[in-house]
């Protein structure tokens, strides 16, 4: 193998496995070190410059930072990244001196953006481009802003504080916030002759579900995410005893938990696919679950039944997963007799879909067969030269998160754009790398891995929690629980950095190492090192760190799968070849420092 | 030092042996030694041969006297038996323990101050007399704990670490070995654990005294230009006369050698010593030409290393003496002391 060059951004990165599937990017370790050591503020911080909602995220994030975990191949359970994101939230001092101040009308650029919908994306390209000196306008159909983190998630999982005060620390930038609004023609706004307008409407339509009695029956079936925002909004306060909640993603979870609030008794979830195929995250089905619902699993919706316009239930069918040559899941008849459930209400949270009536199709915004814009996935850029997309609105329906993500890119490339460069030009990373050896065999950060296991958040006990629909079910750590989380976090930004000219190959390393991480032997390719390593490394999609250069010709390799990041290895280095060193990568948004100079000069 | 302990945590994959231990489980505690230090890839070569023979560690004793690496059985096979001796008094202690307890592994742990100054004579006793056991010198030439003066083993010539040239004579213990009867004589490289991992495994399967020099570059005062001790001067001037691999009756041959390269040596217990040869002439079954090709490369430099002599037909210390095949220490009060009327027969036998 050719020697590994640690010197391109994103090899480190890699390592950084909560990091690098973030699609924000968000330093976790950089933040978790923060948390264990009490500045909490300092951790929200490093939290909000990168994605902007630590205190709503923290609560609801999808969390594909936590899969990622080392941790979860080292052990069973992932580090709690999220609730302890949570945890910077919930502990802060009043950071909102550290926020950027409105910019007067005299210092600002003259340029003027508009945002369409209130919810993450917009804001994130606000909350990047108002210091800059953009007059940003953002328009909104509801009254408050937030966009589906107010209307969607129930109360109960983010109480609408946390989503005034994150939002609010954007608005307070000097944004203008024009609430109960909603665009009906993206050529009439562009006619206001804005220089850039971003699209960041969601994905607001529940798809229908269209078998025998739909319409007979409308009264008491509703679309989900019409109902929980009807809830959120106050409009909708109480359901029938028996409820189903058709369709196995998170939002069917949140229309379950919002029925067992409202006067559901007997509330069930029925999903078409199997249990383990469902949408929903683990830990949503697990709360689900915890609050007497039940999952009922391969049944299909056939029918409605009904009496006198009033809804008596539903009659499914039972079905069984084929799969074919080509690994296709089929869902076929499992030959057993129809199924009715009677029922009061019917929730259905079948999927989301895009919606875009009030954009012009001859404005020059390019629609593709399913009727989406076309978007690069790259700058958010549509085709037409000032209009970007973001969130939900530009690929379809996925997190918080990600919207986070496309709002840096989208502010970046209006930035670009409005000072004349090419969009297309992205700037790298700035990436720092700096020891963090403090004396012989001390470190600047805690490498004695705690053993411990994950820890659970504390919940509101249920009796109480199901009576209230606003009281927050999670009650988050407290600090010493969100100290021994901490904990486990492994420091993989700290990273294992070898200088072959250094090494006098006494193999120390190799016999401290806990994990067998390090192999000194004759140099390969790679799938035939792969084999030959002190412990198989058998996880392809984690990189071997090979390092040439070695006085007697062997070369140094490091699957860096498990690596603790213990630092042993250099502690029992003689030489100093080993050294731990923390990266730290700055993603390139809009107000990125190296932009900054170059719009200046 | 490290001050953390090592974590518990190991790599899912590790292969497990025969026992289902992985290669952790024969650890001991972290080791104080200076990072660096040769000594603690010895330990690394115990633990993995330990591990590969699948041996159950409470069936091991471990010996050792004073030193740096005397020290080390703390930090390997943390669930045997150990007793750390008087300086240089190892030998006399493990002859001991074998004698009343002949089923466990005998495993001697020193140093070239422990063995070749304080402890020569008791060395070469023990040697002398068959016992079985793994006898390891861990062999850096100089006292690391007292700041690095020249050991017994510093060749004549070669620099300490400020400048001062070693005006003594040095003492090859794997020469004494040989010449003291030893049925198993090798020299390893703490830096090699190829060739130092089957060696140890090939000893410890070997019924005798069987002795391993293991080279061990001392990093804090031994390891600079000028040394023969060091890491550079030992891979320069390595003469591994063999490569060995040891096939146990479990595990079925799964090497394929080419004929007349290799020479099968069985063992005792059943054990293949296959020896690939790397010096076509050397024959490790005789002595004098092994202490004779020993002392030639010395006076050249060289580091002869590799399985030097076996005598897969030794006996030990026990089959000497005749003792009975139970350990003494299982006997009971009868056996041991069988009356007066035994002692009287004893007597008149004498008389």
């Amino acid at each position: 193998m050719k020697p590994t060059d640690i010197a391109a951004p994103d090899y480190f990165h890699k390592v950084v496995d909560c990091q690098w599937a973030c699609p924000a990017h968000t330093p976790v370790p950089e933040y978790i070190r923060l948390i264990a050591e009490g500045r909490y503020s300092d951790a929200y911080m490093v939290n909000w410059k990168s994605n902007v909602f630590p205190g709503i995220l923290g609560r609801t994030c999808d969390r594909p930072c936590e899969p990622a975990c080392r941790r979860g191949r080292v052990e069973k359970d992932p580090v709690a990244i999220c609730r302890l994101k949570r945890v910077t939230a919930d502990y802060k001092d009043d950071v909102s001196g550290r926020m950027p101040k409105p910019m007067t009308k005299n210092a600002q650029n003259g340029k003027r953006v508009a945002l369409v919908g209130g919810g993450p994306a917009s804001l994130t390209v606000a909350r990047d481009l108002a210091p800059l000196g953009y007059a940003c306008t953002v328009f909104d159909q509801d009254p408050r802003s937030g966009g589906m983190m107010r209307s969607q998630i129930p109360k109960f999982r983010l109480p609408d504080a946390v989503i005034d005060e994150e939002t609010g620390y954007i608005l307070d930038m000097g944004i203008e916030f024009i609430g109960g609004k909603r665009i009906d023609s993206l050529k009439a706004l562009l006619a206001e002759g804005y220089d850039a307008v971003f699209v960041g409407s969601g994905a607001p339509r529940g798809r229908e579900l269209d078998i025998p009695g739909r319409k007979e029956a409308a009264k008491n079936i509703h679309i989900g995410i019409d109902w929980l925002s009807s809830v959120s909004f106050g409009h909708t306060t109480k359901i029938g005893k028996r409820v189903i909640v058709l369709g196995g993603g998170n939002t069917a979870m949140d229309c379950c938990r919002s029925s067992r609030r409202l006067g559901g008794e007997d509330v069930k979830v029925v999903v078409r696919s199997g249990f383990e195929e469902m949408k929903a995250s683990p830990w949503e089905k697990e709360d689900a679950m915890h609050e007497d619902i039940p999952i009922l699993n391969f049944l299909v919706p056939k029918e409605f039944t009904h009496d006198n316009g009033k809804l008596t239930g539903v009659v499914f069918e039972k079905v069984k997963a084929e799969y074919d040559a080509k690994g296709r899941r089929n869902l076929v008849n499992a030959g057993e007799p129809d199924q009715h459930i009677p029922c009061d209400d019917v929730l259905v949270a079948v999927g989301q879909e895009n919606a875009f009536p009030w954009i012009e199709r001859d404005i020059g915004i390019e629609f593709d067969k399913w009727d989406m814009p076309q978007v690069d996935a790259k700058t958010m850029a549509s085709t037409h030269p000032g209009v970007f997309f973001g969130g939900d609105s530009a690929f379809g329906p996925k997190n918080i998160i990600w919207a986070v993500a496309h709002g840096h890119d989208a502010a970046l490339s209006i930035h670009k754009l409005l000072s004349g460069e090419d969009i297309t030009e992205r700037p790298l990373p700035d990436v720092q790398v700096s020891s963090q050896k403090m004396g012989i065999h001390e470190w600047s950060y805690d490498n004695d891995i705690s053993g411990d296991k994950r820890f659970r958040v504390p919940m509101r006990d249920k009796v109480i929690a199901l009576k209230d629909i606003r009281a927050e079910v999670e009650l988050g750590f407290d600090p010493q629980l969100a100290f021994a989380e901490a904990q486990r976090c492994l420091n993989c930004d700290v990273q294992t950095v070898f200088t072959s000219s250094l090494c006098i190959e006494c193999d120390a390393c190799v016999d401290i190492c806990p994990m067998d991480c390090i192999t000194f032997t004759a140099n390969g390719e790679e799938t035939d090192l792969r084999t030959r390593l002190k412990a198989p490394a058998v996880n392809l999609t984690q990189d071997l760190y090979v390092a040439d250069g070695l006085k007697t010709g062997a070369v140094m390799v490091k699957d860096e799968d498990v690596c603790l990041h213990c630092g042993l290895c250099a502690e029992r280095c003689p030489t100093g070849a080993w050294d731990m060193q923390k990266y730290l990568i700055d993603m390139t948004h809009a107000n990125s420092s190296c932009q900054q100079t170059r719009s200046a000069a | 030092m490290t001050y953390i302990a090592k974590p518990k945590f190991h790599h899912p994959g590790l292969p497990k042996n025969e026992l289902g231990f992985t290669h952790r489980d024969y650890e001991g505690k972290v080791s104080t030694l200076c990072a660096g230090c040769g000594h603690d890839s010895i330990t690394g070569a115990i633990i993995e041969a330990c591990f590969q023979l699948s041996i159950e560690p409470h069936r091991v004793a471990k010996i050792s006297g004073i030193g740096c690496s005397s020290k080390t059985p703390d930090y390997f096979l943390g669930n045997s038996h150990g007793f750390n001796t008087v300086h240089g008094r190892m030998p006399s202690v493990l002859t001991g323990a074998n004698l009343a307890n002949r089923d466990l592994i005998y495993l001697g742990v020193s140093g070239d101050g422990d063995s070749a100054s304080i402890g020569f004579g008791q060395f070469a006793h023990s040697i002398r007399r068959g016992v079985n056991m793994t006898y390891i010198v861990e062999n850096n030439g100089v006292y690391g704990l007292t700041k690095g003066q020249f050991s017994a083993t510093a060749d004549r010539g070669s620099k300490s670490k400020r400048g001062v040239v070693n005006s003594d004579s040095s003492i090859d213990l794997a020469a004494i070995a040989l010449q003291l009867g030893a049925s198993f004589v090798a020299r390893s490289f703490s830096g090699d654990k190829t060739q130092l991992v089957p060696l140890i495994e090939a000893a410890i399967r070997h019924r005798g005294a069987a002795f391993i020099d293991v080279i061990s570059p001392c990093v804090a005062f031994n390891n600079h230009t000028g040394s023969t001790k060091s890491f550079d001067y030992v891979r320069e001037h390595n003469e591994a006369v063999n490569r060995l691999d040891v096939i146990t009756s479990r595990a079925p041959i799964q090497i394929e050698y080419k004929p007349g390269s290799v020479q099968m040596v069985e063992q005792h217990d059943g054990t293949t010593l296959a020896l690939r040869k790397l010096d076509a002439d050397y024959d490790v079954h005789d002595r004098l030409a092994a202490q004779g090709f020993l002392a030639k490369h010395t006076a050249k430099g060289q580091v002869v290393t590799g399985l030097l002599y076996v005598d897969p037909e030794a006996e030990d210390l026990h089959a000497h003496l005749n003792t009975v095949n139970t350990p003494l220490n299982s006997l009971g009060t009868e056996q041991l002391c069988p009356g007066s009327a035994a002692l009287d027969k004893i007597n008149a036998s004498l008389r």
